[in-house]
């Protein structure tokens, strides 16, 4: 029987069996907290824990499913050019906002977390943790943080701007929709964006470019800044 | 499907080939977004071409970082921690992107307006 838990093909059809239950609960009851991926990995470690699998012999087996993750950052490159065609004359303020907007997240996020004493290794983990996961992830592995903690942060910051993007928008008066959805794609990322998505499809075509946008700048500029500051962390 | 394939880990390959060769600090898989951007903008490539296999990546992104999702199980000692340094900050600063992406755009969308009016 462990063998069998222990084969490549139980791993990769488990992965998946409970990831698309995990789905079809999020359809059900709609619930933010209840994202499939949490709800998935937390089903899969007690599996693991309860059965006695060692966690490297999973992952052997479902590195497969990890190895998309890099095709899928260049597959952005297709909403990313269909996107740059229709803003046309808008790109330059896109890109400044972009790029003001990638400084100031990962520059207040580095600060605050030193100002409450948190170690140099979780910082790292922490810069890139407004973009999307297999961004984010390549770039706390570039820079020496813990991709899995990367990733959990970025969760984090997802569900936080999903649910209180907007509203925090409108406190601070930012009330023109093409800026509304900029900044959440910029902010929260993918989650961010399907809270777009859910009011419209253009707010969610402006998330995305924002997604993706900000994705790059923090690939670029998050080993630059680390390093500035490297002796102050 | 073989073309589509072909063309977008062909990106992936290239940008990590750029990656070997110059060190240059990037992923190689933003390199490859690029390179896909820019040949989609010249026309090398129809965004047909690529559709299909693309919105197979980007519909089913979140499956694909389940294994990472499971992982997490060996750090939970460290996240309970630094439980508050870590969500404190990170809610923090998200409020800081959301306000000064929104305020930028905004406030320079209303410049090239005025301008174009004037």
């Amino acid at each position: 029987m462990k063998q069998f838990l222990e084969s490549e093909v139980f791993a990769l059809s488990f992965t998946l069996l409970i990831y698309f239950l995990a789905q079809q609960l999020q359809n059900k009851l709609k619930l933010i907290l209840l994202n499939p991926i949490l709800v998935s990995s937390a089903i899969i470690i007690i599996f693991l824990l309860v059965f006695n699998i060692n966690y490297p012999i999973y992952h052997e087996h479902v590195r497969l499913i990890e190895f998309f993750l890099k095709p899928a950052v260049v597959a952005m490159g297709v909403p990313l050019y269909q996107q740059l065609e229709r803003i046309k004359k808008q790109t330059f303020i896109v890109l400044v906002c972009q790029f003001a907007g990638c400084i100031s997240g990962i520059l207040s996020v580095i600060v605050l977390a030193k100002l409450m004493g948190a170690s140099k290794e979780i910082i790292i983990s922490l810069a890139p943790k407004s973009v999307t996961v297999p961004i984010a992830m390549e770039v706390s592995k570039m820079t020496g943080g813990i991709p899995a903690l990367t990733v959990a942060v970025v969760f984090i910051v997802g569900i936080f701007g999903a649910v209180f993007g907007y509203t925090i928008l409108k406190i601070a008066r930012v009330t023109n929709p093409i800026s509304q959805s900029l900044a959440m794609g910029t902010a929260a990322h993918g989650i961010g964006t399907s809270r777009s998505m859910s009011i419209s499809s253009n707010y969610g075509v402006y998330s995305s470019l924002g997604l993706i946008l900000n994705g790059i700048f923090t690939s670029a500029l998050t080993p630059f800044i680390l390093k500035l500051l490297e002796h102050w962390l | 499907m073989i073309r589509q394939c072909a063309i977008i880990f062909g990106c992936l390959a290239i940008g990590e080939l750029i990656v070997m060769i110059t060190g240059i600090k990037l992923p190689s898989s933003i390199i490859g977004m690029l390179l896909l951007t820019i040949m989609l903008k010249i026309g090398w490539i129809k965004v047909d071409w690529v559709k299909g296999f693309s919105d197979f990546l980007l519909n089913n992104l979140a499956f694909f970082f389940v294994p990472a999702g499971v992982s997490l199980m060996f750090y939970f000692n460290l996240i309970k921690a630094s439980f508050w340094p870590i969500v404190v900050s990170a809610s923090i600063s998200t409020v800081v992107v959301l306000v000064v992406t929104g305020w930028v755009h905004q406030l320079m969308r209303k410049r090239q307006s005025n301008e174009t009016v004037s």
